[in-house]
Parts: C-alpha cells; sequence; structure tokens
C-alpha cells in the first residue's frame, strides 16, 4: 500500500456550491421544511447566520485551523492493492476518513456547528445519535468549546453501546436514553426536535446528516464536502486523473454527499451510494430507502423514506446502525431523481466479507458502515473490469465494531481467529449478531452515514 | 362562511368561546375512539380535532404519542379516519382532521380533499406543514372549499403571523408554549400575547389556542381573550386511565362550563 502527500486545506473560501438547494432549501421536489411553525424562526436565524459566516475569513480561518490542528486534515488517499485483487482488477483508493480525531467524518461538521453555536450566541447544544458516532463527534466539540450537550439515544442502543455512552459522559455531555415510539434512531430525532421547540432561545440542535428541514442539509454538505474536494486534488495528483467511480455508503448521507459534491461536475465519474440491503431488499428487513423507498416527508424534509401504505415510518434494519435509518438526505433523492447518482443495496453478508476482506488484506478494520461501501467497489469493479479507478470513501474505523464482528464470525471464544478471505460468511450469525424485531438498531456504534 | 368559522362565530354569539375537543381515531381502538367523540359532541363540544395516528408525532407530548402508537401498530388508516369524520358530522359537531402531512401526501393531498369533503368534514389542521411549503393543500382545500387551519407560535414574527392568517381559513391555531402537546399548570401569559399580536396582523380570522389546557378554569383563563380553546392531551389522558365516553362526558361538561363563564372579549 501506498499513501500520498496530501495537498494542504485552509484556503479560505468554502467552495462554489451546485446549483442546489433553492433559497427555501428545495432540491427539486425535495428537501423544505415540514416542521412545526415553532421552529421556523430558529432555522431562518440559523440560516442567516450561516450564510453570514460561511463567506467570513475570521471564521474559515478557525474552522480551517480547526480542521488541520485538530481533526487532523487533510486525511491521506490510501491505495489498496491486495483488496483491489477482489475487485476485478479495478484500482481501489480509500479516502481515510477513519484517521480524523473521533474516528469518522462526523467531526468535520459538528465543528462546523459548533463554531455556529457560538456564533449565534447559545450555550447549549443538543444531538441525536444512531449509536454512538455523531454523539460523540457532537460532545467531543462541545467539550471543546465549553457548550453544554445533550444527546439523545434510543434506549436499547445506550445498553449495547455502554462504551459509547461512556466516552460521551466522559466529554460531559448528558446521554437521554429514548423511550418512546421504536426506540430508535427516528424516535432520537423526534425527542431532539422536542427538546429544540422547548428550549429553542437557548439550544442549538446539531443534525448529524445532511437530511432534516432546511438549512441543514446544504449546511451539512457544505461542512463535508472537504471530504471530496481534497479527494479529488489527491487523486489528480497521483493518477494523473479522475476516478471511473466514487462509492460512499448512505444512511442520512453525509459522508456521500461529502465525497460526492466536488464531483459533480464531473460527468464522466459515476457517483455510486451504497445502502444497507440488510437481509435483502426483497424482504422487509432492510435500510436501502432510495432502493426500495417511496417519496415522502419524514424529519422535516421531503425525501425518500420507508413507509406502510398510511404514511407510517418503517423501521429499517441493519447490522450497521450507522445506516440503520429509514430516510436519507433529500439532495440523495435529488441526485437520484436527475440521474446523477445511483444507488445499489449491499447487504450485511455482503458488507461483512468485505469489511473482513480489508481486515485481511490491509490491515484496516473499517467501520461495518463503510465496508457496504467496499462492497459495492467489490461488485463494480467486476462489472467494469481493469484499468478502472475505484475512489472509496472510508467513512470510519471499526474499533466500534469488533463486537459485532466477533458475534457475526462467531470469534468470540476462540484462540485462532480465521476471518480471512473466502471465510464463509453466510453462515448464520450467532444471537445478537444482526438486528431482530426488538434489536432494530444493532449492537453496533455508528451513525446515519 | 367555512364550516369551522360559522360554529365559531354562533359561540361568540351566544357570548362564549368555542370548545374544540381532539382525540386520535384508533384508541383504544377505532369504535371506541368514535363513541368517545360523539359523547363529547353530546356533552357540549362545538368541533372535534379527529387525529389522524403518525408513527412519528414530533410535536405531540408522551400522553397523545402513548395513544396514537398503539393506533399506529393497528393499521389504522385514513378509512377510519373518514368514518370518524362522518360520525361526528351525523352527532351535530363540525369535524376537522388534524395530521401530520405525510399521512395526507401519501392518501394523496387531491383525493384527501376530495374524500374528506364527502365525508362532510370542514377542513384540516397541519401541524408540520407550514403554508410555505402547502401549494398543494391550499389548491385542493380551496377547489373542495375546505377550510386549513396552521399554527402560529410564540416566536413567530409578525410577518409569519400575517401570512400564516392569511392562508389559513377557519381559524388560526394559537400554539400557547413553546413546547409540545400536554396538560400544564398554568397555561402560559405569552398565549394572550400571542393573541393580541396575531390579531392585529389579521383582525378578521378567529384564533383558537391550544396546548396546555386540561380544565375548565384554564378554558375560562382562555376564553376571556380567545375565540376558541382547543384541549387535546386531557381528553387522551382520560382514554389511557380507561374512563371512555363517561371520562370524556365528564371532562367536556367541566370544559363547557369553563368557556361560558368568561364571556367573550370585545
Amino acid at each position: 500500500m501506498t499513501t500520498t502527500s496530501p495537498p494542504q486545506t485552509g484556503e479560505l473560501s468554502l467552495p462554489a456550491r451546485p446549483g442546489w438547494p433553492d433559497s427555501s432549501g428545495h432540491f427539486g421536489a425535495f428537501g423544505g421544511r415540514f416542521v412545526p411553525e415553532a421552529l421556523i424562526a430558529a432555522l431562518d436565524e440559523l440560516t442567516e447566520a450561516y450564510e453570514a459566516m460561511r463567506v467570513d475569513p475570521a471564521f474559515l480561518a478557525e474552522f480551517a485551523r480547526l480542521q488541520r490542528d485538530y481533526t487532523g486534515r487533510p486525511s491521506p488517499v490510501t491505495e489498496v492493492p491486495k483488496f483491489a485483487e477482489h475487485c476485478g482488477g479495478a484500482s481501489v483508493l480509500l479516502k481515510r476518513e477513519d484517521l480524523n480525531h473521533t474516528g469518522s467524518h462526523k467531526i468535520n461538521n459538528v465543528l462546523g456547528q459548533a463554531l455556529l453555536t457560538r456564533r449565534i450566541g447559545k450555550q447549549r447544544v443538543i444531538a441525536e445519535t444512531g449509536a454512538g458516532q455523531h454523539g460523540v463527534a457532537t460532545a467531543t466539540a462541545a467539550a471543546l468549546m465549553g457548550l453544554s450537550c445533550t444527546v439523545y439515544m434510543g434506549e436499547e442502543d445506550t445498553r449495547r453501546q455502554a462504551l459509547n455512552v461512556a466516552r460521551m459522559r466522559l466529554l460531559g455531555a448528558e446521554v437521554i436514553p429514548v423511550t418512546t415510539g421504536s426506540r430508535t434512531l427516528k424516535d432520537a430525532i423526534n425527542e431532539a426536535f422536542r427538546d429544540w421547540v422547548t428550549n429553542v432561545e437557548t439550544t442549538n440542535y446539531v443534525f448529524g446528516t445532511v437530511a432534516g428541514p432546511h438549512p441543514f442539509p446544504a449546511m451539512v454538505r457544505d461542512f463535508q464536502r472537504v471530504i471530496g474536494d481534497e479527494a479529488r486534488v489527491q487523486v489528480l495528483e497521483r493518477e494523473g486523473r479522475l476516478p471511473d467511480a466514487v462509492l460512499a455508503c448512505v444512511g442520512g448521507g453525509s459522508n456521500a454527499i461529502g465525497i460526492f459534491t466536488a464531483f459533480v461536475p464531473d460527468e464522466g465519474v459515476r457517483l455510486v451510494g451504497l445502502e444497507a440491503g440488510g437481509d435483502g431488499v426483497d424482504t422487509d428487513r432492510h435500510a436501502a430507502t432510495i432502493t426500495g423507498g417511496s417519496p415522502g416527508v419524514l424529519h422535516g424534509a421531503r425525501s425518500y423514506l420507508l413507509q406502510d401504505e398510511n404514511g407510517q415510518t418503517i423501521e429499517s434494519h441493519s447490522i450497521s446502525a450507522g445506516l440503520d435509518y429509514p430516510g436519507v438526505g433529500p439532495e440523495h433523492s435529488y441526485l437520484h431523481d436527475i440521474g446523477r447518482a445511483e444507488y445499489r443495496a449491499v447487504t450485511d453478508s455482503e458488507a461483512m466479507e468485505a469489511f473482513a476482506l480489508l481486515c485481511r488484506t490491509e490491515g484496516i478494520i473499517p467501520a461495518i458502515e463503510s465496508a457496504h461501501a467496499l462492497a459495492g467497489a467489490m461488485k463494480l469493479g467486476q462489472e467494469l473490469g481493469p484499468d478502472t479507478l475505484l475512489l472509496v470513501n472510508l467513512s470510519g474505523r471499526g474499533d466500534k465494531d469488533v463486537e459485532t464482528a466477533s458475534r457475526w464470525f462467531g470469534l468470540g471464544d476462540r484462540e485462532e481467529v480465521d476471518p480471512g478471505p473466502g471465510l464463509d460468511t453466510d453462515q448464520q450469525p450467532t444471537e445478537g449478531a444482526v438486528s431482530n424485531d426488538e434489536a432494530v438498531a444493532g449492537p453496533e456504534a455508528g451513525e446515519q452515514a | 362562511m367555512s364550516g369551522l368559522a360559522e360554529r365559531i362565530s354562533a359561540a361568540k354569539e351566544e357570548g362564549r368561546a368555542a370548545l374544540i375537543a381532539y382525540l386520535p381515531v384508533g384508541y383504544p381502538d377505532v369504535d371506541a375512539s368514535i363513541a368517545a367523540m360523539v359523547a363529547i359532541v353530546e356533552a357540549g363540544a362545538d368541533a372535534i380535532e379527529i387525529g389522524v395516528p403518525y408513527s412519528d408525532p414530533g410535536i405531540d407530548g408522551p400522553v397523545i404519542q402513548e395513544a396514537v402508537d398503539v393506533a399506529v401498530r393497528a393499521g389504522v388508516g385514513m378509512p377510519d379516519v373518514l368514518r370518524a369524520v362522518r360520525a361526528v358530522a351525523d352527532a351535530g359537531a363540525v369535524p376537522v382532521v388534524m395530521s401530520y402531512w405525510n399521512p395526507i401526501e401519501r392518501y394523496g393531498v387531491d383525493r384527501f380533499a376530495a374524500d374528506l369533503a364527502a365525508a362532510g368534514g370542514a377542513g384540516a389542521i397541519t401541524p408540520d406543514l407550514i403554508p410555505d411549503e402547502a401549494a398543494g393543500w391550499i389548491a385542493a382545500s380551496d377547489r373542495e372549499g375546505l377550510d386549513r387551519v396552521f399554527l402560529v407560535a410564540p416566536s413567530s414574527t409578525d410577518a409569519r403571523l400575517r401570512s400564516t392568517a392569511d392562508a389559513s381559513r377557519g381559524f388560526v391555531y394559537v400554539a400557547s408554549t413553546m413546547g409540545v402537546t400536554g396538560a400544564r399548570d398554568e397555561v402560559s401569559d405569552a398565549a394572550q400575547t400571542l393573541v393580541a399580536r396575531t390579531r392585529e396582523a389579521r383582525p378578521d380570522i378567529a384564533l383558537c389556542v391550544g396546548l396546555g389546557v386540561s380544565n375548565g378554569a384554564q378554558a375560562a383563563e382562555l376564553a376571556a381573550f380567545a375565540d376558541g380553546v382547543i384541549v387535546g392531551s386531557a381528553y387522551v389522558r382520560v382514554m389511557l386511565e380507561g374512563r371512555g365516553a363517561d371520562g370524556v362526558r365528564a371532562l367536556t361538561e367541566d370544559l363547557a362550563a369553563g368557556v361560558r363563564r368568561a364571556g367573550v372579549s370585545a
């Protein structure tokens, strides 16, 4: 494996946006604001403050400094030739968001939103978290900037993710287990919105993904696009060409939007989002929102979602808690509808096979979320054949997933560990490895990606 | 004049505020919820806010969520809601549907408007739909002659109070406090301020206050300055406690006395 010398970040302007959303937050038919009137003033305040901040040299300098000195940006691009042998001969480059402080791309967004919170003079932040990653990142930024922090998390996840709950508490955050509805990420979001509508005068909501009401989808995209802005330069520098395809996992979709955005104008570059296929999109146990869902309104925006004939949200299922979300950011719905990006489903088994493969071939333990993108690269590489160049966003590291993976591969009690390529990932996972009806969010940390 | 405006105006002529009661369809089951709505009508409510169960009721507190979760799990949907609309209309009160936006969008906004009008419904209250996003609903409700009730909140700017009231028909739902639904010991002073501000922005539309009202004394307080009083969680609590039709009848009698005690503001 080789690692490029990455470009320097810190140019004092945010790059031009694509031609969307419009001024009221619409990505074609998607996005907008479907929230109680009580929140409109806060969303307007946030929009106005953010639009001023994003062109303010003092903010941009501070943001660049934090990205460099605190997060460790730019993250490197790593070639993975032994993994690529399983990708039909394609060359595979990984964008290493797993090497960021706190272990995933989530920190990119929370630093921006925490600075914004300070700018609008609020002292408290709230956040939702599926099983930990965005919660930990928010607690981290709150500690750094002296804000008080409350994180809403499904009760089931707080029990299974004792480690991440402890991380957040060590960082000074209050973690509130959510016991309403299905007690999953979507209910954590509902509770966070309820807190916000009640305490909006003192509190800012640090939303974790490119979903939710305007301005969150555009703002979170702006904070995450550094991934693709860096990667595009890095790939050009080392390969002298653009990649044939850029791949990323999609839950809510922030890491995918983050790496896609710089490449959207490059028409020859395929943008491929990998959704969590769970047991399969033809079953009722998956989280493939675009592949298997339909347009509707959830959590403040119109987008694709998993819903029944009455418009009730259907609970999603995935081995990856970070992808286990029945909605998706509106910009993904738009990119899908205009044909600029394509979305495919990867099953739990396929993702875990790719997970094991990267561990064994390259010495990198990926987040299970990111393993969905790796599985997508294995398939796409086979389709496109040799001489193609694939860029995969490795959105997070897999330390948090070790327990889930151990159960999946049945490694727990063995001295001899052999999760290498070719192991039988079709075996029935041991109890607790995959979500069941009571354990929809799965036992692993993660976040809507 | 719209169905709701007419009823609120009639109450005003009697020297009182209108009483609007909320119950979700489907708790503990569809038939029992409809029977409770009819009992509320018989005990003196002017309008019933007929709740469409929704899996993610973002502006509702724990009491309402507990009840609608049961209805959602039972698969209660728009056909059941339309049955409740007919029953309330037959009982002599004004039926107005309260729905988060997605169940309506999923059913089809034009189909919803046509079916609601055919069932005798006066219109709909849409707590997570602001006029800015409501072009389809505004067109459909105009076509069917339905009321559309949008919400204002203490945080609304004067400009938004005006534009929201302008887009509304029937009445404007004045959310008395910043927060979710649920009974409160005291109904905030913010309610009176917000009613006054909204009235200044748009003097000629009825203003009904909701969020936090649970008894006749509070209803009397609000009736002193509002055109109507909306009670939700207190009714749902009665249902959750299993007190059924008799319980909601007793609560209605207390509230109906309350809205008559204060008289109507000038």
